[in-house]
This record gives structure tokens, C-alpha cells and sequence, in this order.
């Protein structure tokens, strides 16, 4: 999906410094990632990373290990843009760091692991946790490969929370307008939320790309369709309701806007690395196993880790009401389509698209205004999440039947 | 004078771009250049009724139905939780039409 018809002129101009991985992606951040295996060694985790630059968190807080929060946690550690990779364990639980450090090392990546319990406590592992995450930084810096990097090597991920009716008039049309900027300069754009296309089963199946795409929307569709009865929970919250959202149906193709109009290549599942460039659509839906489909998905920074997870290097957020949120690995941009809350929440918003709802912009431009602004964070310049310090992360036990990791070809 | 959108000519309902009064309100977007006299204060993002809308019919919003009407509604009303169903979305019948804040969970 590439042809150039009717896309005009190619845009922002892509012309930044990536840094080159093993596997041929390219990363815009060069993080090295503590990733801790059980709650108990959350806070040893957080410490070490505290008042260091270029370091984060994620764990898992469960002791009892699940093969898809292992899933995640291995995927984050594989990220673009991750550089290097140190994990952390108690020594009692299930999920093993050693083969998390293993498993990023076997990707080319610095890594190294160890269990508290063998340091001696609290302030020694933090020493120790700081003197490997000073080494891991140097070797990552000195490992670090700087290539040019283009619009076809960007995967950009599109996630909405805190709606109003603002998001599905403008956040997510502006955003779906770049994502067909990026779909037709060779990109890949991912977005999720099947739980927000109740209602649309007929628009999703005149958007597949092919046969084979249409069958994975199909069943992505009808599974989150299940999902929501068996829960009792649709994804629409007071919030959406006090913004003048009545229905899920309504909020449904607000959300859907913010996939463009370009045909979906097929379904990804969390974790699954998306093989080809164009619009994909994200599966976090669990599927249904002996203990049913588990809860409901229970917040944005889980689909936006989700998002992250299956190769996006950015990620935009559109929130009507405001949300002050960030992630780790992948920098997180807030867009709204709300004036109103721009104003009220500026130090946090990145990206006004509420400007087209008063005929100060249209979409077209605040398209191409939005796609300047991914460029500038893609060559390094921090959103206002990262300098506030946001990292936020959550990676829950869920049920999803194993996919192949590597996508393959779906064409 | 303050504006309303109707995205799809299909819509019977139009979305409020500010806080507005009852008062005449121009509505743009599809069908633009016509004008809807409000029956009651509705805020930014929430629905005006641009004709009237008997019970059990489809509410239609950029082009699709969203919900069905729970009572009759007249053109100019405030359409939501109040008078307006989801076809799938039961809880939602049960929450505060102005905060949407749910009722059904006891806190004791």
C-alpha cells in the first residue's frame, strides 16, 4: 500500500538518526530496561532506576509466572528501542530473569540479571542493580549503531482514553488522517480497542485488505463481541457518558476514526511483531480458556504497552478529557480534540486537534501539523511525558493462545 | 451564533462544538446552513434531536445507528442516557444522565 495515489506530497520529511538492532529494526530511543519478575522486587527495580537517565522499569507482579505476561516482558526487551537489558528477581518465583537476560542477549542486546536474595538485601542490590545499569549504558552507547531511518521503518501505534465526543469529531480523524500519511509513505500504523468497534462489524469487513484479513477482523470482532457479554463491562466509562458519549455503538465510531481509511493488513496479537507495512489491527482481547476471558481489560496504559509490544516506536494517545499518562520505551503523545482541555492540561497535551472544531485547521492540515511533530520526537525531542518523567506500564496475567511470535508473511 | 455539527446527512442528531443555552443554534457540517431553536442548555460534545424522534426509533449518528430512542424525543431536546438506549449496553441505562457515574454498585 504504497502507490502514491491520491496521497499528494509525501509529507514531513523523515530525516533522523536511528539506532540499528540486530534484527534490522531501528529504534528512536536507546533505553536500557530493568524489568523485575515479581512485585517483591518492584521497589529494588524503581530504585535502581531512579535519578538515572535513559533507564526504565517494567515488571510483572504476579509470583506465579503466565506464558503471555512472559510474552510481553520478552518483546519489551526486544523492543527497537531498547538498547540493553537488566532483570531483577527475588529468587522465590516462577518467571525467570535469567532467561529474560538470555533472551535479550541472544538478540544482540547487552544483559544481565540477578536475584536479590543472593545480593543481600535491599541496598546492596540497589548498588549492584546501578553499577550493571552504568555498564549496560556504556555498552549500549558504544553498541549503538546510528543509521538513517525513514517513514517504512517507523511502526506508530494509536490508542484513545479519557474520550469525549471531541475525540471521535477530532483527536481521532486528525489521527487517522496521519496514519494515512504514514500508511502511504511505506509506514505501519497499529491501533487496537476491538472492544470499541461494537456495533461496526459491517465497516470492518469492507476494510480488510484481503480474504485472509477479513476472517482474522471477523474473528477479532466476534471475539471481543463474547468478551463483552461474558464480562458484563463495554468499554465506555462515566467519564465518556459526562462528555456527551451516549453508547458504546457512538463511542465506537468516534474510536474507529482513528484508524484513517486505509485497508487493514490483518490482526495482530499482543507480543506478535507485525510483519508488513500498512494499517494493522491489535488483538489484546484475552481469548476464552478454562477460566474464561479473565476480567476486563482494566486501563489505556494496558493497550498502550500492548501497542508497544508488537513493534511501535511511538505512540499517540488521543484523550478528550485529558490524561497525564506516559510509557515506557516508546514515547507517548497526547493528542486532543478538546480546546478546552488543552488549555486546562497544556504541560501534559502535546498536539491540539481541537483547533479544526472551531475553523482554525482542518484535518488535512493538522494531519500533516501532527506528522511534523512525530518526526521532531522521532529525532529526539522529548514529549511532555517524557520530561515529566511518565512511565507508566501495566502487564497483567491474561490468557491469549500462543501466537508466533514472528508474524510471517500475511499477504 | 453558536454552532452544532451534524456529521453525516443521514443524522438526526448534531453534536453541541460549545457549552450553549437554550437558544438557536446554526448547524454545520451536513445539511449546513440550517439552523435548530434548543429546548434546554446542552454542553459541548453532547447531541441535540434535529427532528422529532419517536421511541423504539434508531438515533443516527456519522451515518449509523448508535441507540435506540427510549421515549419520544423532540426536536431541539437533549439527546442521552435519558432518552437514548445502546442496543448491546444495559448497565448504561442505570447511570446518572449528567455525571454517568454508575448507582447499581452498593458502597457499604
Amino acid at each position: 500500500m504504497n502507490n502514491g495515489v491520491n496521497s499528494g506530497t509525501p509529507t514531513a520529511r523523515a530525516d533522523w538518526q536511528g539506532y540499528l538492532r540486530a534484527d534490522g529494526r531501528k529504534g528512536i530511543r536507546n533505553h536500557v530496561l530493568v524489568i523485575y519478575t515479581v512485585e517483591c522486587a518492584s521497589h529494588v527495580a524503581q530504585q535502581i532506576a531512579a535519578g538515572e537517565s535513559g533507564v526504565q522499569v517494567i515488571g510483572f507482579p504476579g509470583c506465579y509466572d503466565n506464558a503471555y505476561a512472559i510474552r510481553l516482558m520478552l518483546a519489551l526487551a526486544r523492543h527497537p528501542n531498547v538498547g540493553a537489558v537488566l532483570a531483577v528477581g527475588l529468587g522465590c518465583e516462577y518467571t525467570q530473569p535469567e532467561r529474560i537476560a538470555a533472551a535479550a542477549a541472544a538478540s544482540g542486546r547487552p544483559a544481565k540479571w540477578f536475584f536479590i536474595q543472593e545480593k543481600g538485601g535491599t541496598r546492596s542490590s540497589i548498588e549492584t542493580g546501578k553499577r550493571l545499569v552504568g555498564e549496560l549504558r556504556a555498552e549500549a552507547e558504544t553498541a549503538a549503531v546510528r543509521v538513517p531511518m525513514s517513514w517504512s521503518d517507523l511502526t506508530v501505534g494509536a490508542e484513545c482514553g479519557g474520550s469525549d465526543a471531541t475525540s471521535g469529531l477530532a483527536g481521532n480523524p486528525v489521527v487517522g488522517a496521519f496514519f494515512n500519511l504514514l500508511v502511504d509513505a511505506g509506514g505501519r500504523a497499529v491501533f487496537e480497542e476491538t472492544v470499541e468497534m461494537i456495533g461496526l462489524r459491517d465497516v470492518l469487513v469492507t476494510r480488510a485488505a484481503n480474504e485472509g484479513a477479513q476472517k482474522q477482523v471477523i474473528e477479532a470482532y466476534d471475539k471481543a463481541v463474547r468478551y463483552c457479554e461474558s464480562v458484563h463491562q463495554y468499554s465506555v466509562s462515566p467519564g465518556n457518558f459526562a462528555g456527551g458519549i451516549t453508547t458504546i455503538e457512538e463511542k465506537s465510531m468516534g474510536a474507529f476514526a482513528k484508524g484513517g481509511d486505509r485497508p487493514i493488513q490483518g490482526v495482530v496479537r499482543v507480543s506478535q511483531q507485525i510483519p508488513s507495512a500498512g494499517l494493522w489491527l491489535l488483538d489484546s482481547v484475552p481469548d476464552e480458556h478454562f477460566m474464561q476471558f479473565g476480567y476486563t481489560n482494566p486501563n489505556d496504559t494496558e493497550g498502550i504497552v500492548d501497542l508497544i509490544s508488537v513493534g511501535a516506536q511511538l505512540v499517540l494517545f488521543v484523550t478528550g478529557r485529558g490524561s497525564v499518562i506516559g510509557s515506557p520505551i516508546a514515547p507517548l503523545l497526547k493528542v486532543t480534540g478538546n480546546s478546552r482541555t488543552f488549555e486546562r492540561m497544556s504541560e501534559d497535551m502535546d498536539f491540539n486537534a481541537g483547533r479544526l472544531l472551531n475553523g482554525e485547521s482542518t484535518v488535512a492540515s493538522a494531519a500533516q501539523e501532527l506528522m511534523d511533530l512525530v518526526a521532531r520526537v522521532a529525532a529526539g525531542a522529548p514529549t511532555n511525558a517524557e520530561s515529566l518523567g511518565h512511565c507508566e506500564y501495566f502487564i497483567m496475567y491474561k490468557h491469549q493462545n500462543t501466537p508466533s511470535l514472528d508474524a510471517g508473511c500475511h499477504a | 451564533m453558536a454552532r452544532c455539527l451534524r456529521i453525516h446527512p443521514a443524522d438526526n442528531v448534531a453534536t453541541m462544538l460549545q457549552d450553549v443555552k437554550a437558544q438557536r443554534v446554526e448547524v454545520l457540517g451536513a445539511a449546513a446552513g440550517a439552523a435548530i431553536e434548543l429546548r434546554e442548555a446542552i454542553a459541548l460534545g453532547h447531541k441535540v434531536a434535529l427532528t422529532e424522534i419517536a421511541a423504539n426509533e434508531p438515533v443516527l449518528k456519522y451515518g449509523v445507528t448508535i441507540g435506540i430512542a427510549s421515549k419520544d424525543i423532540a426536536r431541539g431536546e437533549w439527546v442521552h442516557l435519558q432518552n437514548c438506549r445502546s442496543r448491546v449496553d444495559v448497565r448504561s441505562q442505570s447511570l446518572d444522565p449528567r455525571s454517568g457515574a454508575p448507582a447499581d454498585n452498593p458502597y457499604e
